[in-house]
């Protein structure tokens, strides 16, 4: 049995101009211990499935279909559910550091208050774990810098403390949402190392979410494709990468930039994501796809295997996109 | 931290002086005087009595002896009406009142404003929201000099549970009515606040990440949301305990409390300078005092201000 088993996950916001479908039937397993990247570009959704298993979609979002933990049902959970799962099972790293650590408490406080309620002990004990935690995110003087509010650490500091906080109760699954787009780049490669090691040394499965490809080639085994807020493709990802099998991922890996190829221009998709006002039809896609035709504005064939463990969605076969 | 305070009182010395400077101009480039009345006063009699209280020596003296009055005896000088009374005394008199029945009055306003606040916040579109919000405005629509008088029909001619009227050191049966009266529209703006800043708070993503955590919703709000929602409210609440201690006319007036708030309005109808001025005074230096404890309970409360 999976440990997370998305099935046919459906998210929708009432907004002042309509109905936003930001998720329209995402299907996705994860394994104990594995790594999976949800890629897409901003809007196609891809937040808001990690929001939904988390039971944290803004209180204008609906989530219909299905998320089983561990073989539980936790979708749309009561409170009394959910709370022992967060944290404990499953924990979040979220997009901006710089504002999701409380800025008015200690990160002592924070991180210790996490451990007091979930695993009962006292006070100075979580916070000589959260120190250890600390220390195992790579931050110098953790005893020391424990005691001090977030806006005294740098944006990668940040984010290093929400991670030791986020593995203090060692869960089973880790979801990070972008966890490095608001640091700058050298940064970036630090905290993606950072992870790397932290998954190896404690063993939870991962779900990386983020727009940019490069990331996930280095940290992800499996990859899943994500547009208009549809799977496109889910591979394993070296495949992927080699041998791409859907006209957005083709699109995606061409707009990379490329240090070997100096001074041509970037390929980049033409058009713009879709508005997710309108009711999902046909390929999200087609509006930007060389390949589309008037039955992709129409339909979207369901996604099938075309070699082991490797899924599209696409009208076209894959000798007529060659 | 010392040294903030030190300077903040530092310059609280020059507002206050031209407060004193303005509000003593104003006073005077208004025609008539305190003993100005219908019947003219023989012009000898109108002599000397300006001469007693030092009306005839020109404006630049009098402010001068009024202010040398204060620093040097804390002697804000004689009523111009109230023959035998000093303004020392009727401050004196009436200012425990209404720092009594506005402390009280602040402070069921701050419990039960933040509480139906907050309430309102956490059950955002139910018929709790609606109720805490049709309440609030009703509360402050409804002005206390119309308010007053309704509690008076009520609880006095009607149901005769509370006196009509009087002090008596503060009983509480005295208490109630003025309490009410005085606390209902701040209570209802700090509802107001509270509710408005607390769904902005709701919305930010460090109370998502105390979610996350599983911590329950009571945890979350009280915990993480109701320091930073808190804030806005707070600089709201100098000025307004300001306010409130020092009284309303209208409580004074409708209850017969005694207190300076009705002094306050009777000075300026009658031209009593001094008493004018000795409130208007009390007034400026709370307010400045007042307004000196928000900063610092900002400071307190956002790590991020430090003085």
């Amino acid at each position: 049995m999976a440990l997370l088993e998305i099935t046919d996950l459906s998210v929708a916001f009432d907004t002042q101009e309509g109905v936003v479908n930001a998720v329209n039937g995402v299907t996705l397993a994860l394994d104990r211990g594995r790594t999976l990247g949800i890629v897409g570009e901003s809007g196609s959704g891809k937040s808001q499935i990690a929001f939904s298993v988390m039971g944290l979609l803004a209180k204008n979002g609906r989530a219909t279909g299905s998320v089983r933990f561990d073989g539980r049902e936790i979708l749309n959970a009561r409170p009394a559910v959910i709370n022992p799962i967060r944290a404990q099972k499953i924990a979040m790293v979220f997009q901006d550091p710089m504002t999701s650590l409380n800025p008015y408490m200690r990160i002592s406080d924070q991180m210790a208050e996490v451990l007091v309620h979930h695993k009962g002990i006292g006070k100075s004990e979580a916070v000589a774990e959260a120190v250890r935690m600390l220390d195992a995110v790579k931050i110098p003087d953790a005893a020391g810098r424990i005691r001090l509010y977030p806006h005294e650490f740098s944006g990668g500091m940040r984010q290093r403390v929400m991670i030791a906080m986020s593995l203090l109760c060692r869960p089973d699954l880790l979801i990070a949402d972008e966890p490095t787009t608001a640091l700058d780049v050298t940064v970036q490669a630090q905290i993606m190392t950072l992870l790397g090691e932290l998954q190896r040394d404690f063993g939870m499965a991962t779900v990386l979410i983020t727009h940019d490809l490069g990331v996930i080639a280095g940290f992800c085994e499996e990859v899943l494709v994500l547009y208009g807020g549809q799977v496109m493709e889910t591979s394993p990802t070296d495949p992927l990468f080699e041998s791409p099998a859907h006209p957005y991922t083709r699109g995606l890996l061409a707009a990379i930039p490329r240090v070997d190829q100096e001074g041509e221009e970037l390929d980049a998709i033409p058009g713009s994501p879709p508005n997710m006002t309108r009711a999902p039809k046909g390929c999200p896609f087609a509006p930007r796809c060389a390949f589309a035709g008037e039955d992709c504005l129409d339909h979207l064939a369901p996604l099938s295997e075309f070699s082991p463990g490797r899924f599209r969605a696409c009208n076209r076969s894959l000798e007529e996109i060659a | 931290m010392i040294n903030y305070i030190l300077k903040r009182l530092a310059v609280a010395v020059p507002t206050l002086l031209l407060l004193i400077i303005i509000s003593f101009l104003l006073m005077h480039a208004a025609p008539g005087g305190p003993f100005t009345q219908e019947r003219q006063l023989p012009a000898a009699v109108l002599a000397n009595l300006e001469a007693k209280y030092g009306l005839d020596q020109p404006l630049w003296r009098q402010l001068l002896s009024y202010v040398w009055g204060i620093v040097a005896h804390f002697d804000f000088g004689p009523s111009f009406i109230y023959k035998d009374r000093t303004v020392n005394e009727i401050i004196a008199q009436g200012f425990p009142v209404t720092l009594t029945y506005g402390t009280v009055s602040f402070v069921i306003a701050i419990l039960v404003g933040v509480s139906l606040g907050i309430a309102a916040a956490i059950r955002h579109n139910t018929w709790l929201d609606y109720l805490a919000v049709g309440v609030s405005i009703g509360a402050q629509v409804l002005p206390n000099f119309v308010m007053a008088p309704l509690l008076l029909l009520t609880f006095t001619w009607w149901l005769r549970w509370l006196p009509g009227g009087g002090w008596e050191h503060g009983r509480w049966e005295y208490m109630v009515m003025p309490v009410i009266a005085l606390s209902t529209s701040y209570m209802a703006s700090i509802a107001r606040l509270t509710r408005a800043s607390m769904l902005e708070v709701l919305t930010s993503n460090h109370i998502r990440t105390a979610r996350a955590k599983g911590l329950p919703e009571r945890k979350v709000i009280l915990r993480h949301a109701l320091k930073p929602a808190l804030l806005p409210v707070l600089s709201y609440l100098g000025p307004a305990f300001v306010a409130m201690v020092t009284g309303s006319v209208v409580v004074d007036f409708f209850f017969s409390t005694g207190g300076i708030g009705r002094s306050f309005v009777d000075s300026a109808l009658n031209r009593d300078y001094a008493v004018m001025l000795g409130i208007t005074i009390l007034v400026g230096a709370l307010t400045i005092f007042f307004n000196l404890v928000v900063d610092i309970l900002y400071g307190w409360i956002d790590p991020k201000i430090r003085y």
